[in-house]
Order: structure tokens, then sequence, then C-alpha cells
């Protein structure tokens, strides 16, 4: 029965969760250097006392394999643990910022398929049209371009030369946002703010075109070349023989065979785009959490680079998970 | 497989059907280059690849500047086709007053000894214990597959930024964070390739004559699975290049005033409005690199291995 498989699917991630939290932490832990002496360092003078109780406090007497179970009894009631650069809980921290990586990922994943799809289909079925050269010249120059210089590029041509969008940010100074889920775009869509609306989505463009143009390549060509493999095959021939429209074989037919791969591709690419995100964020000072995590990992806060790496992977599994999901509703040949 | 009256010694068994493979390579070597003619696209990144490589290895007698000192009072000079640019400095100079182009040719040594390294050492190791894996099944198999499912949990620059979080900044970090998630893929693909490869008839007759284990697999099956895991390390060559030029990006990598491509776009961004061509021009390095690497290695793919093919 399908559901018992994707219950046996979801209880799979559990594990894996557990062993991504165990390498997290025992990355952290073998760092050199002291977790209360790099706190210290913050502060001033400290008495060894202080710093004894201070240890205490954090477990840090304790030994390792105890402090793994502390952290993973933690982790699994999404205590993340305390970050010693910034004084605040973690879990804290990362919940500000991370609508916003969220918003980020999700604009560039809605570029990349609004671009991808159109052109991969387009282009398997006028094949060695000019369409299709210019295309795959392009996703070529998409896989081979660095995200920063993009973003870099579309800044000096966009904001600089043209003065179209801006630069930075998420949203014009001084605008006025209700914050209902930390989404802005659908924020302003829910308090009928179009002001926001509009600033919002500017600022969304750039960042979200630097991030998802690898990604958008990427699913072009596998959309394209599966596409190419699914029209040659005999049930479209035959669909076409019956007298179907053309439009219908290839939407209705192909499309759906032809996005069993690239949904496994589009799974890989949000990996892509989590990693991805970190750079973006960076170059266009986006104020989500990998902008935080590159910050945190100059200042030494380890805790925090610990805890946002989890959350990525967390963030990854269950996004493959979607992806294995959404493939056996594809592929009833498939079953999980 | 024959004994010929040469292969008397074990090196001489584990080495025969490679010596043979090299000699059919130099007749092989000749069609390549037709193929090659074939694709001018991929002959041309083929071209551009070799003159990146030898610009990385002439790099000091290329140029008369210095890629690490400046001159400040010749900062942020444009190239030499606009105006005030000048010809000494043809791709103009960065903020701390050095040539943009020598640091660009410097740059290529960096990039490119990490794309090879870390490529390099990624297929070694992946293919190493991906044929164990893949020949011996069992318990070094489990054990293997569910550490690499468990790296794949992890996106792949965001375990690297992590691994050089934790490592600090340099060269040999670097190559380490880049290598440690990088040798899945090609551990995945040759245990899948030697799964397959095992049920075929050669290497039951390998057994059958007795021939040892480590000589079926390096001798008999090896050679069979080597194309793919070539062609897939090309490909991958560019994404590490892009890889290690993000982390320095990011000051992660390669740390200044050694002259790294992704250090020197994050350095030009402050000159964003002013200088354009800080950040631009050593980007368009990057772009020209990785592209040639990628239609090199699809020609590459297309001449090799059909089989693979991206229509």
């Amino acid at each position: 029965m399908r559901a018992v498989r994707v219950l046996e699917r979801v209880l799979i991630t559990i594990p894996i969760m557990f062993g991504v939290a165990i390498v997290v932490f025992l990355f952290m832990r073998l760092t050199p250097g002291d977790p209360v002496d790099i706190m210290m360092g913050q502060g001033g003078a400290v008495t060894t006392g202080e710093i004894e109780q201070l240890r205490h406090e954090f477990h840090l007497d304790e030994p390792l394999p105890v402090q793994l179970w502390l952290f993973l009894k933690g982790a699994v009631r999404g205590d993340l643990g305390y970050s010693y650069v910034q004084k605040r809980p973690i879990g804290e921290l990362i919940g500000e910022r991370l609508p916003a990586t969220i918003e980020l990922a999700v604009g560039a994943l809605f570029f990349a398929l609004l671009v991808a799809v159109p052109i991969g289909i387009v282009s398997a079925v006028k094949q060695r049209s000019l369409v299709d050269q210019i295309s795959m010249a392009g996703a070529f120059l998409g896989t081979s371009m660095p995200a920063f210089w993009l973003g870099i590029v579309l800044i000096l041509l966009f904001s600089v030369r043209l003065r179209w969008l801006p630069v930075q940010g998420r949203i014009d100074y001084g605008t006025e946002l209700q914050q209902v889920t930390g989404l802005y775009v659908l924020d302003s869509l829910l308090t009928r703010n179009w002001t926001a609306l509009i600033s919002s989505l500017r600022h969304l463009v750039l960042p979200s075109v630097s991030l998802g143009a690898a990604a958008a390549a990427i699913v072009a060509r596998v959309l394209r070349s599966s596409m190419v493999e699914t029209l040659r095959q005999d049930y479209i021939t035959l669909a076409r023989a019956k007298g179907q429209v053309e439009f219908l074989v290839v939407m209705k037919h192909a499309l759906r065979n032809a996005l069993i791969p690239t949904v496994t591709v589009v799974g890989l690419q949000v990996g892509a785009l989590l990693g991805g995100n970190m750079i973006v964020e960076t170059v266009f000072s986006w104020p989500g959490l990998g902008r935080m995590v590159v910050q945190a990992i100059f200042e030494r806060d380890f805790p925090l680079v610990q805890g946002a790496v989890m959350v990525y992977a967390f963030t990854y599994v269950m996004a493959n998970l979607i992806v294995d999901i959404l493939y056996t509703t594809l592929n009833p040949k498939i079953t999980l | 497989m024959e004994t010929s009256a040469y292969a008397k010694t074990p090196v001489d068994r584990l080495t025969y059907s490679w010596r043979v493979r090299l000699r059919l390579m130099r007749r092989n070597f000749a069609y390549f280059l037709t193929e090659l003619r074939r694709r001018p696209l991929a002959l041309v990144g083929g071209i551009v690849v070799l003159a990146y490589l030898l610009a990385a290895v002439l790099a000091p007698h290329l140029t008369d500047h210095d890629p690490t000192a400046g001159n400040l009072r010749q900062r942020l000079l444009p190239p030499a086709w606009e105006d005030g640019g000048e010809a000494a400095y043809p791709l103009g100079t960065d903020d701390q007053g050095r040539d943009i182009l020598t640091r660009i040719i410097f740059g290529a040594r960096i990039s490119l000894a990490v794309g090879l390294l870390s490529v390099g050492i990624s297929v070694a190791a992946g293919t190493a214990l991906g044929a164990l894996a893949g020949y011996w099944r069992g318990l070094l198999d489990d054990v293997l597959s569910r550490f690499a499912d468990l790296l794949l949990a992890f996106p792949f620059l965001i375990f690297a930024i992590g691994v050089m979080a934790f490592l600090g900044p340099g060269f040999l970090n670097l190559i380490a964070a880049l290598t440690f998630k990088g040798w899945v893929e090609f551990f995945r693909l040759v245990r899948g390739e030697m799964m397959a490869e095992k049920t075929k008839e050669y290497v039951e007759a390998a057994k059958v004559v007795g021939q040892s284990h480590p000589s079926i697999i390096v001798a008999e099956i090896l050679p069979n699975i080597i194309q793919s895991v070539f062609v897939l390390g090309t490909l991958r060559m560019g994404y590490m290049i892009i890889m290690e030029a993000s982390l320095s990006f990011l000051g992660l990598g390669i740390q200044p005033p050694t002259p790294v491509w992704g250090s020197m776009v994050a350095a030009g961004r402050d000159y964003l409005l002013t200088a354009w061509w800080a950040s631009t021009l050593p980007g368009i390095a990057i772009l020209i690199l990785v592209l040639s690497i990628n239609v090199f290695g699809e020609g590459l793919r297309d001449i090799l291995d059909p089989r693979l093919r991206i229509e």
C-alpha cells in the first residue's frame, strides 16, 4: 500500500537526521580551541571560578557521549544551543533569518522552473532549431557561471547603469510592512500592502535570478533530453495516429513522463540552491540565514554554524523526500 | 584472460591489459584527434584549457608585474581600451595598484591546481572505494554506502563551507573540503558499474581460470569502467573550480595577498560603481575556463561514451 511506503520513507529520514547531527556535532567538537575561551575572548578578564561555572553550565565538563546525548535531546525539541558570540539562543537567531532565506530559495526555484520548463519543452519539440541551439548554448553558459559573478554583473547592469532595480536588502528603506509569516511577498499580499509588494518583488528579482540561473540551466537540459527521449516512444506515435492534437500530445502525454527524471534533478538542485544561498545573500546583502552563517564563521561562532548546517541539511532531506513522493505520483510503475 | 609468454610475474599479469590498452591508445589517439576535429566547439574548448594550463605554468615569464605587490599610485586604473587606461596595464589595476592581467594569470595556477587535485583525489578515492564496495559487497559495501548517503544529505557548498569553517583557510584545507564530499559521486558510479560488470562472463571466466580477486578488479574490470570515470571527472572539474572560487569569494579559501580569482571579485565589490573591471574581469576568466572545460568535457563524452549522451 502506497501510504505505508510513504510513511516508511518519512521514517527513514529520522536516522539520517541523527547521522547528520552526529557528524556536525563531531566536527564542532574536533575544532581546535576551547568554546569557553572563545566566549571569554569577547569579554574581559574573568576569574577561573567563572570559567569553571560557565563550563559546567554548558556541560563542557561532561564526557563526550553525554554532551552528544544532551545535544541530540535538545535538537529534537528545537533547542539548538546557545550562541556564545551573539549571546542568544541559536533557535531564535535561525528562526529570525530563516524566512528571508526561504523567500530567496523559493524565488530562485520559481525563476528556475519558469525559465527551464518552457525552454526544455520547446527545445525538445523543435530539436536542432535556432531556439534549441540558443537555449542549449545559454544553458551551457549558465552552468559555467559562478553565481556570485552573475550577481555582481546583474547589479552593475540593472542597478548601477540602468537603475531599474535596487542593489541590496529585501525592501525599500522606510516601507512599512506588517509581518505575518516573515515572507515579505506573502505578507504584503496578505495585508494588501501594494507598495510593499512591489518593493519586495523588485528586491527579490536580481538575487533570485543569480541563484536560480545555474539550476535553470541544468533543469532545462535534463528536461529537454528526457523529452526528446520520450517523444521517440511508440505511444506518442500512437497518440498522434489516433488524431490527438499535437499540443496535448506534448503537454499531456510526453511531458508527464519526461518530468520523471526531471523531478529528481530538481530535488538535487534544491540542495545547490541552499548552498548557493550563502553566496548570493552575501552579494546582495540579503538578511538571511546564509549571510549569518558566513559571518558566524568569521566570528568563530561555531555553535551557530553547527545549528545552521543542521537546519540546511534537514531542509535538503525534506526536499528530497518530497521529490521521492512526487516521483511515485508521476510514475506509477515505481513504488517506494 | 590468456596468459601470454610474457605475463609471468604478478606485476605482469596485473598490468597486462593496461599495457595492451596503452598500445591501443596510441592508435586510438589519432582517431580521437580526428573525432575532435569534427567537433570544432570541443576542440576550441580543449585549446583554451590548454592555453590556461600553459599560462599557469609559464606565469612568471609572461608578465613583468608583481602579482602581490602593487603600486598605490597606480590604483584602480581602467583597462587599456578605456579613457585613463595604460598599455602597461592591459586589464587595469585593482585597489592595491596591482596589474589585473598578471593576477588573473597567476590566479589560474591556484584554480587549476585546486581543480585538478580535488578531482584527482576524489576520483582516486571514489574509484578505489567504489570498486571494493561493488565487488565484495557485504559489510564493507553497507558501511560505505551508508556513509556516502549520509554525506549526500548535505548540500555540497554547505558541507564545504562547514569543513572550511572548522579547518580554517588554506590550500590543503580547501582541497580536503572539496574532496570530502566529492568522492561520493565517483564512489557511486564505480560501485554501480562494478556490480554490473561482475555479472558478465569474462569475470566468470577469470575466476574459473583461478585469477586472484585483486587481479580481476584491477586488470579486468577497471579498464572497462575507467572511461566513464574519466568523463565524469572532466565534467566535475569545472564545478570544483567554481566551488573553489565561491569559497574564496566568501573569504574562506586561499587568503590574500595570493591572487585567487574568487577573492579578487570579492575585493572589487567595494569599487563597483567606479571600477567595474576589478570584479568583472576575474569573473570572466573563471567563466571562460569553466566553459571551455565543460565544452571539452561534453565533446569528450560524446566521443568516448555515447551511452552517456545527453542529446
